[in-house]
């Protein structure tokens, strides 16, 4: 497979590769490294996981940074390794920035894990720049919201911003008006 | 294709600078909130910091440069950001620089600077330099969020109680003749441009200055004037503060030169 078609595709081809293809044993090693700040999603899962590949110098593990300054990515490039090595395979980490990991890349399972975690999955980042004009105080009404985040706790729609910034780089608070709990929402991006 | 580096240093000073001044709220910011927002508006800049770092670092090929080195181990003159993002965030309506911190200042300044780098990033995202296309991508992303949250920061100051609006209408007074330096003629962006590789801020001077039109009248300020003493700051001739952020962010990498934890 060449880096291009691997960097096409949305998730990592685990379920398209035949058990017998050599670098199967590698995706399926990968399938317990886990996001290092949501411990209940993989990397292939959070579309972070982008190819695995022979390279010049041996096998390639290319990840791609979800924000700019995500401290976890040192975390989740030491993961890979030792999750590797843990097996007896050498693995380097290729860091590749394009094309720029999107939130739309959540695999639908990821998002149910995400909101059985507590988190509110993403909306499309279609939806989300539509709305990126708004003006959107988190004292206002959540009917005068363009989009609507529902809680992941009672799925009540009735839900409001706290704060564009949450606990990291990738989630933005929110609190439920019917059962009162804050949640964490991971932002459209 | 020619490297033009020292406009990949100019982008890459400017989100330090900002990122570096942005974190002095960390631990002090008015509520948790903007604790934890400008913190994250933090890292998401020293982030980009980095990329452009290490892009410079790989195009120089000298082995005598890498992205601790360009932060850590260039002096005042060597830097090229805008003299806006170097500024104290003391309150404009402060008689001296040691005045208080107002949120004020921060929320403005990172409103005149975010509403030019989503105007930049898109135009960066399709230029010649793959890699600063990709950084270029990613940081749009992240400035359309900084300039989400500081504009709606503008619009409540504004719009909010007597205090508030004038704190942010001074703050703007203040910091608006600081963005003529945006569109002051500099080689180092016309080179850039004419390479494909970087973009002339004044061919987004009428979009930028619609934006701010709009937010200005929207958080129900009155037009401020940029007229006044053109700042040099991508020039390398800087204010008195930058020694000081400097001074303070340099000086751990200084003492301990290639220390690790």
């Amino acid at each position: 497979m060449t880096a291009d078609t691997a960097l096409s595709l949305p998730v990592g081809p685990i379920e398209a590769l035949p058990s017998t293809d050599p670098q199967y044993a590698v995706w399926a090693l990968l399938e317990s490294v886990t996001d290092p700040e949501i411990p209940v999603v993989s990397l292939r899962e959070m579309g972070i996981l982008r190819a695995v590949r022979e390279g010049a110098h041996g096998l390639e593990v290319v990840i791609t940074p979800t924000y700019s300054g995500c401290p976890a990515m040192g975390q989740m490039e030491d993961d890979v390794v030792n999750a590797l090595a843990g097996a007896g395979i050498a693995a380097r980490v290729i860091t590749q920035l394009a094309p720029a990991w999107s939130s739309d890349w959540i695999s639908p399972e990821a998002r149910n894990k995400l909101r059985a975690y507590g988190i509110a999955p993403p909306q499309s980042t279609a939806c989300a720049h539509a709305s990126a004009s708004v003006v959107q105080f988190a004292a206002r009404r959540p009917s005068d919201a363009a989009v609507i985040v529902p809680c992941p706790q009672c799925a009540s729609g009735n839900t409001t911003e706290i704060s564009h910034f949450g606990s990291t780089a990738c989630k933005a608070l929110y609190r439920c008006l019917d059962c009162r709990e804050p949640f964490d929402y991971f932002k459209p991006y | 294709m020619a490297v033009n580096t020292d406009y990949l240093l100019h982008l890459a000073d400017n989100a330090l600078i900002l990122g570096q001044r942005n974190a002095e709220w960390c631990g002090h910011a008015p509520i948790l909130e903007e604790d934890l927002a400008i913190s994250n508006i933090s890292l998401d800049l020293i982030g980009q910091a980095r990329m452009l770092y290490q892009h410079v670092a790989v195009l120089r090929k000298d082995g005598r440069s890498s992205e601790d080195l360009l932060a850590y181990f260039r002096d005042v003159p060597d830097f090229r950001n805008y003299t806006l993002l170097e500024l104290p965030h003391s309150t404009a309506l402060a008689p001296t620089a040691s005045g208080e911190r107002d949120y004020a200042v921060t929320v403005a300044r990172n409103y005149l600077y975010s509403a030019l780098m989503v105007l930049v990033w898109e135009t960066l995202q399709n230029c010649k330099d793959a890699q600063l296309a990709a950084i270029a991508a990613k940081s749009l992303k992240e400035a359309h969020y900084h300039l989400r949250y500081s504009r709606d920061w503008v619009v409540r100051f504004g719009d909010g109680t007597e205090e508030s609006h004038q704190r942010i209408a001074a703050a703007m007074a203040f910091l608006m003749p600081y963005t003529q330096e945006f569109w002051d003629h500099s080689s180092m962006e016309k080179n850039a441009a004419a390479e494909g590789v970087g973009v002339e801020p004044a061919s987004l001077r009428a979009n930028w200055e619609a934006e701010v039109a709009a937010t200005l009248m929207l958080a129900t300020l009155p037009a401020v004037s940029s007229q006044g003493f053109v700042s040099q700051g991508k020039h390398g001739v800087h204010s008195e503060h930058l020694g000081y952020v400097l001074a303070e962010m340099q000086s751990l990498a200084r003492a301990h030169p290639e220390a690790v934890w």
